[in-house]
């Protein structure tokens, strides 16, 4: 099995923006949790992660995050060049509600993004700024449901639009298609189409749902604690190291 | 009219009942705020642990020899808080598992330390009642600083504590650290339950800091509703509960409760439904 490395992932940075992963180590105690991590994930890119349960696709959305120390390098190149922090917008694996928490999407929203307290009257302006994130998602008739009441896909569309507020360098989506349905699944997707080309920002996202890769993915990670393989979907999917992680002949359309 | 005023306004020519009137203006919405964040944050049984840990911290005061041990506990309670804060952070163990191993050992050690060297614990029983008439001026002005801090610590962390509260993941991702602001909270719900525990009752208590919220989450559809249902149920049922107690000669803490629990009987039956 044969690991790639980042001269294999594409073409460098030149020029335009993106983020630079190299060498990326990640132990936790005596685990390696993930081992030589390297890829590149340009500007208006879709890059999907894919590996079984365990591979460490949390932990590395949580090192591209900040939250975990690692070894190697994580760095953002402006278009142009020039480094900087890159702004990630995160879109968290999506929890379990408590159907009966009286927590309104506007309060979900105001609380992430403004210090007014939510449990005083909406200040117009606070509002109307959620409303104006909402809008992005074409979610605006969300604002006064509760989270508890949300489907899937709504939930989703929630958590999307507060990863793009600020409007982030990088969006990250730990399983964003968990838990929709087929129709959210196709509404999130081309929702994930129109913010990439709107806001020109690179998206990175896991998923177990390899049916629906082609439409999407510009590029497709195979992660196990180290990367297996890289590149358009067809490529990964049809690859030996694809067949040896999950021991099934899948071959693409598959779901695991 | 006249007649029901004069009813309602009889037992404050009394000057303990204007004394227990004031801790219950005082207390009932000191509880119903806390009671919003109690609820969301799966904290119910914490309070209850809270109640040993005071009771345990009488009991070392009173072995102590000071004159107001209640104080003793104050700050024995507000440790454990602390410690209870930090245990929950640092271990994957579920909070009500922490919360039990606490509850227990203070327990313990409070019939341990009280009934030590063949030591009665009959003159524990008030505190498992409690008393109104017990309340002392210093303890009303105690509580209306606690009420001030805690409207304080509302203002400036309600939504970060909510935040993490309902979903820690997104909370992190987005730099939130709460650890500070759940302690205070910690503290502020041990100091409140310590102080109050000697008129409301050890084995009442804990529904003050759950009922007001469990009943205003059945009606409320946002944080607005549910901090407003949540606090007037409470200040009513303060009210309520004691002039009930003044008339029927009932202990106070167990009207506010018993008048707590028939208006979450009514908002179940009323609760909204769907979004």
């Amino acid at each position: 099995m044969s690991v790639h490395r980042h001269g294999q992932t594409g073409p460098g940075c030149a020029g335009s923006c993106c983020l630079k992963v190299e060498g990326l180590g990640v132990n936790f105690g005596h685990e390696e949790v993930l081992r030589d991590v390297s890829f590149h994930l340009h500007c208006g890119e879709i890059v999907a992660l894919i590996g079984p349960n365990g591979a460490g696709k949390s932990s590395l959305f949580r090192t591209i995050l900040g939250q975990i120390p690692h070894t190697g390098s994580i760095e953002f190149q402006r278009a142009g060049g020039g480094h900087a922090r890159p702004l990630i917008g995160y879109v968290p694996q999506s929890p379990v509600f408590d159907r009966g928490d009286p927590v309104s999407v506007y309060d979900f929203f105001s609380a992430a993004i403004s210090r007014y307290p939510v449990f005083l009257p909406a200040p117009k302006r606070l509002r109307e700024r959620v409303a104006a994130c909402l809008r992005r998602v074409h979610g605006e008739g969300l604002l006064d449901k509760r989270m508890g009441a949300l489907s899937g896909g709504e939930l989703q569309r929630v958590l999307l639009a507060l990863a793009l507020e600020p409007v982030p360098h990088i969006l990250v989506l730990d399983e964003p298609l968990s838990g929709v349905d087929i129709d959210g699944e196709r509404q999130l997707m081309d929702m994930l189409d129109e913010v990439r080309t709107t806001f020109d920002l690179s998206i990175l996202l896991s998923t177990h749902d390899f049916a629906t890769l082609g439409q999407f993915a510009d590029k497709v990670i195979l992660l196990k604690n180290q990367v297996l393989r890289v590149g358009t979907p067809d490529e990964v999917l049809s690859s030996p190291e694809f067949q040896a992680v999950f021991h099934l002949d899948l071959g693409k359309g598959g779901r695991a | 009219m006249e007649l029901l005023f004069a009813a309602l306004l009889e037992p404050f020519q009394w000057q303990f009942m204007r004394a227990a009137l004031l801790a219950v203006l005082v207390i009932s919405p000191l509880f119903g705020l806390l009671s919003t964040m109690v609820v969301t944050s799966r904290m119910s049984f914490f309070s209850d642990a809270l109640g040993h840990s005071a009771f345990t911290g009488i009991a070392i005061g009173t072995l102590c020899g000071l004159a107001r041990p209640m104080w003793m506990a104050a700050v024995l309670a507000a440790a454990f808080a602390l410690l209870f804060t930090y245990v929950r952070r640092r271990s994957n163990m579920a909070s009500d598992t922490v919360i039990g191993v606490f509850s227990s050992t203070a327990v313990a050690l409070g019939i341990f330390i009280a009934t030590f060297g063949g030591g009665s614990f009959t003159q524990y029983n008030s505190l498992l009642i409690g008393d109104i008439l017990s309340v002392a001026p210093g303890e009303i002005a105690l509580l209306a600083l606690i009420l001030l801090g805690v409207v304080l610590l509302w203002l400036g962390s309600f939504n970060p504590l909510m935040l993490s509260a309902i979903h820690p993941a997104l909370a992190d991702s987005r730099g939130i650290r709460v650890f500070w602001r759940e302690a205070a909270f910690s503290v502020a719900v041990a100091v409140v339950v310590t102080v109050s525990m000697t008129w409301v009752g050890l084995l009442v208590i804990n529904s003050l800091l759950v009922l007001p919220a469990a009943a205003g989450r059945n009606v409320a559809k946002n944080m607005r509703q549910y901090h407003l249902a949540s606090v007037l149920a409470a200040l009513l049922a303060g009210l309520g509960g004691l002039m009930a107690s003044y008339h029927l000669g009932a202990s106070a803490g167990a009207a506010i409760t018993l008048c707590l629990a028939a208006w979450f009987a009514v908002s179940f039956l009323f609760r909204r439904r769907g979004a």
